[in-house]
């Protein structure tokens, strides 16, 4: 089995300041990697450069054996923290988006039966996030929560092969961010999609991850700071291993489903969230 | 209860808005008052009566010499110009601030030339384009759309790199080319902050407007008061002040409606 994406001993300096240290993963395909570690250990410069928002200073990485695109392209999705969805678009037009990109080289708009279509098929996306009967409203009237799950389903309408999650539910409440987990989790398992998520919260990691990966300075005074950059140091696979669900096995009939799908007996994440 | 805790009710609000307005009034009716005891004659402060009388000729008797209501005649003249040279600059700062803020070679190429061509104090090229348009409506459009322009090309190029980074990276992981973001997500957020735009050069449009008009036309508001001047006639220009003040004012109310109206997202966003 090829992997989705392979990093090979990839650095990434700012001028003097070298921020990781020949960094090495290979991540399989369906995998959900949780990337963590502390604040400005670099793993949200390395998710930076799965998307090609940053390019490495030395090193390789390969999506599908092939080197990574030189710019962010469809094929890797990305949900920020903030700033995901566009103020000037309803929550219809910001997941029509996408199909429009697709299908109207030139002035990116839609007409007729193939507008009709793409809005048929993100309204159906909008359901599956639980956010039906908002697709008239601008982000601005939607919660934190709600707008991370228009940020997903936008994210969601190109069908990218690897989705790209920069700590996306940071923001959020504990009880917010617990509904949401339930919609990744069952995203992840419906959706033929590789995973790739940095976030601060270990239970958030623990708890939807497949695999987490903390990156740390091994050499973290002051002095080395600059010289030595973060490696990964730590690289757990979950135990048991934990593999999406066949995909023809998921139901994708409805938001309640969407929100709340049911927890597996040996999931960890179905203890209490927020400790 | 601490000054910066006190508000004040609506109607008190109404009130404080109104008092210097009032004060001023009074102020102005003392002084005309005591200069006219003094000096029937005098031309400086003229009487509230002496100022409708001037309204009255000016506005709502026609011109005995062309026909025309004069104050319409003026009104309709300066705004075409203001209006047209409104649109020019408007067009040209949306195009060029959304390439040079969106595109990093066309900033390159053409951020330092807007910022030097912005310095160019644009009086003193009224000259030069009555050389070269002639003393017609061309050179008066130009003073006013060379005035505001550069103004406006380098507010919206940095409107335009204020949007989050954020939102070009999910436009590109979304399949956009730059055609599609530009037209997508970029012009459609400028738009409404080209309305701001708009309304923060109509200070500077009607400057070189009444400039352009005081020194060679034949109609216009800035025309008038320059022309009267000559017989001290301040029964036309202070009506003409205060009517050329309450036109800016509706045009800048207008502006600000316009923005609510056709872009509710953006008064909203704000909390983001």
């Amino acid at each position: 089995m090829t992997a989705a994406i392979s990093v090979r001993n990839v650095w990434k300096e700012f001028g003097d300041q070298i921020v990781l240290e020949d960094v090495s993963i290979e991540i399989a395909p369906r995998a959900f990697v949780a990337l963590v570690g502390p604040s400005g250990c670099g793993k949200t410069t390395f998710l930076r450069m799965l998307l090609s928002q940053e390019q490495p200073s030395r090193g390789t990485i390969l999506v599908d054996d092939r080197p990574i695109a030189k710019e962010p392209d469809a094929d890797r999705g990305i949900v920020f923290q903030r700033y995901s969805v566009f103020p000037h678009l309803t929550a219809l037009g910001n997941v029509l988006l996408g199909a429009e990109f697709a299908g109207a080289k030139a002035t990116g708009r839609l007409f007729g039966r193939a507008r009709a279509a793409a809005i048929e098929e993100a309204r159906a996306l909008l359901t599956e996030v639980g956010l039906a009967g908002q697709e008239e409203k601008y982000p601005a009237a939607l919660s934190g929560g709600m707008q991370q799950r228009l940020a997903l389903a936008q994210a969601l309408m190109r069908k990218p092969r690897i989705l790209l999650l920069d700590e996306p539910f940071g923001a959020l409440d504990p009880g917010i961010r617990a509904e949401i987990h339930g919609l990744m989790r069952y995203v992840w398992n419906s959706c033929d999609i590789t995973v790739v998520m940095v976030t601060h919260d270990l239970s958030e990691a623990f708890g939807l991850g497949t695999r987490v990966v903390a990156f740390e300075r091994p050499r973290g005074r002051p002095e080395e700071r600059a010289r030595y950059g973060a490696r990964i140091t730590r690289d757990f696979a979950l135990w048991p291993p934990r593999r999406p669900t066949a995909l023809a096995a998921s139901s994708r009939s409805g938001r309640d489903d969407a929100a709340n799908p049911e927890p597996r007996r040996d999931d960890p994440a179905a203890l209490p969230e927020g400790s | 209860m601490r000054l910066i805790n006190r508000r004040p009710s609506r109607g008190f609000s109404v009130f404080l808005a109104l008092l210097p307005f009032l004060v001023g009034l009074v102020a102005y009716a003392i002084a005309s008052d005591l200069r006219l005891a003094a000096n029937p004659g005098d031309k400086l402060l003229p009487a509230f009566s002496t100022l409708a009388d001037g309204i009255r000729r000016m506005a709502f008797v026609p011109d005995p010499r062309t026909g025309d209501y004069l104050m319409l005649a003026d009104t309709l003249a300066s705004l075409e110009r203001l209006a047209a040279a409104l649109a020019i600059a408007a067009l040209i700062g949306l195009v060029l601030g959304l390439v040079i803020g969106l595109v990093p070679l066309a900033r390159a190429l053409l951020g330092p030339l807007v910022a030097v061509i912005s310095m160019v104090p644009p009086l003193a090229l009224l000259p030069i384009l009555f050389i070269v348009l002639g003393l017609g409506e061309a050179a008066k459009i130009t003073l006013i759309a060379i005035g505001v322009t550069p103004f406006l090309v380098r507010d919206l190029a940095a409107r335009v790199e204020e949007l989050p980074v954020e939102q070009l990276i999910k436009a590109q992981t979304l399949g956009g080319s730059t055609a599609q973001i530009a037209l997508r997500i970029v012009l459609p957020q400028l738009l409404p902050r080209l309305l701001d735009a708009l309304r923060l050069s109509l200070g500077p449009a009607f400057l070189f407007l009444i400039a352009a008009e005081a020194i060679a036309s034949e109609s216009g508001l800035g025309y008038r008061i320059f022309l009267v001047r000559r017989y001290l006639s301040m029964d036309v220009i202070l009506p003409y002040v205060a009517w050329i003040t309450l036109l800016a004012f509706l045009i800048d109310l207008a502006l600000k409606r316009l923005q609510r109206r056709f872009f509710p997202w953006f008064a909203a966003r704000a909390g983001q």
